[in-house]
């Protein structure tokens, strides 16, 4: 297939838009080209996952397309970045560390992006709408913008999307096709009762299971019994973009595109049926703990970013408590979600309580965690996926009433009940 | 696929080397999975875990997971210690983005070639790969 470009394409390649928008455009036709894509098309917003420092490569490509005069066209939020810009001393992070993250972060607001610094862009004022044509990174949000929103981003890797951002186009292809959006496998929950359903760790659990079995394909859930909340649903993308490649999920009765399970796979049948059952489930849910001891370092909880639903669930569980002194409660949040939770009220009883917020970042994306944090508590299917190997640290995965208990304890206290054990 | 033989790939980025390989039919996330550092694989659920693959053909299915595995790859090319070679099932956009990348950055290269699926299931267990700007893949053990 040939790739055809319009004026606009050609424009750019040309240098009409100065040498960033060339830059940016070259890179998109030989992405194009190695996909096999016919044409490109209009995105009108984007989420810039480039801001992840990862070293000095990331920098040097934001200070280079910068440098280049680079200006973002459509509206781009922006994702976690290396620093938490205003907190990073309290804890472990290196100074040197800290400035070239920091420098990265200039960068990409310096060509204009929105300083949202936060991995769950779904959850701000810039979150987009049904059907729009987006260009997202950032996994998690990839799942959710497509699956939740029903927007239509392809999963962009990092430095693609702020060349997409830059010159408002991508290829056609994936993902922005309708055609494309149609359920590949069918997962089936079978028997699992509903007081599991309602468990607050279930769609985590779901989410991981279904990124294990669907990979990069497009799952489609039949049987959810419980009307899953946006905070539920994201944690679902979470899990199945981290333990797989997961861009859209669908669920039947609950998604925009899964009226029916007919409708979710488009009249086609179903390439594989799995059936999930509480032992199933049950399975998935042991996986995400990797060092289930008494001692637990450390209790971090908001990947994704933490909402202010989230706060507001958090604080009647510490309200009156304290955490032991040997572990640390970390939530991980943007700086809109912690203004937010501040004017609420939310803020105090955590403060009480020992608990301390970061903002900007994680503890995935900023070195911020002094050594002795060996053992990590967390209800994220994200953190309890990728700690082992970015930090070294060994996990156990529970609810958030269990992560509090746990921070109260000083050991972990786990309630298991309705799992069955 | 006997030793000696070839088959046919499709170079997305060009590259060529002749190096150990490290084959897998399991995905692996650059991002947690990748040590940019040293090339060491360091997803521990993944079963090259603990092999360090700098300089290697590296034999995957796709990445997986996180949108920052193309920055890994970048910044191991700028610290060169990213594989010489990527064969995977398909075309992997994230290992392409970052390689593409790193030639108009950096001017170093890391082959991306992608296979069908009877040529990959044909470079199962290989120990020693050689490939061709255009996309010849050879299994030399």
């Amino acid at each position: 297939m040939t790739l055809q470009l319009s004026d606009k394409d050609r424009a750019f390649l040309d240098g009409e838009h100065g040498p960033a928008g060339r830059f940016a455009m070259s890179i998109l036709v030989r992405m194009a080209e190695a996909q096999d894509a016919s044409a490109m098309l209009d995105i009108s917003s984007a989420h810039i996952d480039s801001t992840v420092y990862q070293g000095e490569a990331t920098m040097e490509f934001a200070e280079h397309l910068a440098g280049l005069g680079g200006k973002v066209l459509v509206p781009s939020s922006v994702n976690v970045s290396g620093v938490d810009q205003e907190g990073w001393k309290d804890w472990a992070v290196p100074e040197d560390w800290a400035m070239k993250a920091y420098r990265q972060m200039q960068a990409y607001q310096n060509m204009g992006c929105t300083p949202t610094w936060t991995c769950a862009p779904y959850q701000t004022a810039m979150r987009p709408h049904f059907g729009q044509q987006i260009a997202w990174g950032e996994s998690n949000a990839i799942a959710f913008a497509n699956s939740v929103i029903g927007a239509r981003t392809e999963r962009y890797p990092d430095l693609m999307d702020i060349c997409a951002a830059i010159t408002g186009r991508v290829p056609a292809l994936g993902l922005h096709l309708d055609e494309n959006r149609h359920g590949d496998l069918l997962l089936r929950l079978v028997d699992v009762p509903l007081a599991v359903q309602q468990d607050d760790t279930f769609c985590t659990v779901l989410g991981y299971l279904m990124g294990k079995i669907a990979q990069e394909r497009i799952p489609v859930i039949e049987g959810v019994a419980v009307e899953p909340s946006e905070d539920d649903l994201k944690m679902l993308g979470a899990g199945g973009a981290s333990a797989g490649a997961v861009a859209l999920f669908h669920i039947v009765g609950v998604t925009p595109e899964a009226p029916t399970t007919a409708a979710a796979f488009g009249g086609r049948t179903p390439t594989e049926r799995h059936d999930i059952d509480l032992a199933t489930l049950r399975e998935a849910r042991a996986e995400l703990t990797t060092g289930l001891g008494e001692t637990v370092d450390m209790v971090a909880i908001g990947s994704p970013h933490f909402s202010l639903a989230e706060f507001k669930q958090l604080v009647p569980l510490l309200a009156g408590r304290r955490r032991s002194d040997n572990v640390e409660f970390l939530i991980t949040t943007s700086r809109m979600m912690r203004a937010l939770a501040e004017q609420a009220g939310l803020l105090e009883p955590l403060r009480e309580f020992g608990a301390r917020i970061t903002v900007d970042t994680c503890i995935l994306t900023t070195p911020m965690l002094p050594d002795n944090i060996k053992t990590i508590m967390t209800n994220s299917a994200k953190y309890a996926y990728y700690s082992p190997g970015l930090l070294n640290a060994r996990v156990v995965f529970g609810g958030l009433a269990d992560c509090v208990q746990t921070a109260v304890a000083g050991k972990v206290e786990r309630d298991d009940a309705v799992w069955g054990a | 696929m006997p030793e000696g033989a070839s088959l046919k790939g499709r170079a997305l980025v060009r590259g060529t080397a002749q190096a150990g390989a490290l084959t897998s039919d399991e995905p692996l996330s650059f991002w947690g999975g990748y040590d940019q550092l040293t090339g060491e694989i360091i997803d521990r659920r993944h079963p090259l875990s603990g092999e360090n693959s700098a300089g290697k053909i590296l034999v995957l299915p796709a990445s997986r997971g996180s949108s920052t595995t193309a920055a890994v790859l970048l910044e191991a090319v700028r610290r060169e210690n990213a594989p010489a070679v990527i064969i995977t099932l398909g075309t992997d956009r994230f290992l392409t983005l970052a390689a593409i990348v790193a030639e108009e950055m950096y001017g170093r290269t890391v082959g991306i070639v992608s296979v069908d699926a009877t040529g990959f299931a044909s470079l199962a267990g290989a120990s020693e790969i050689k490939v061709d700007d255009d996309g010849t893949v050879t299994r030399i053990d």
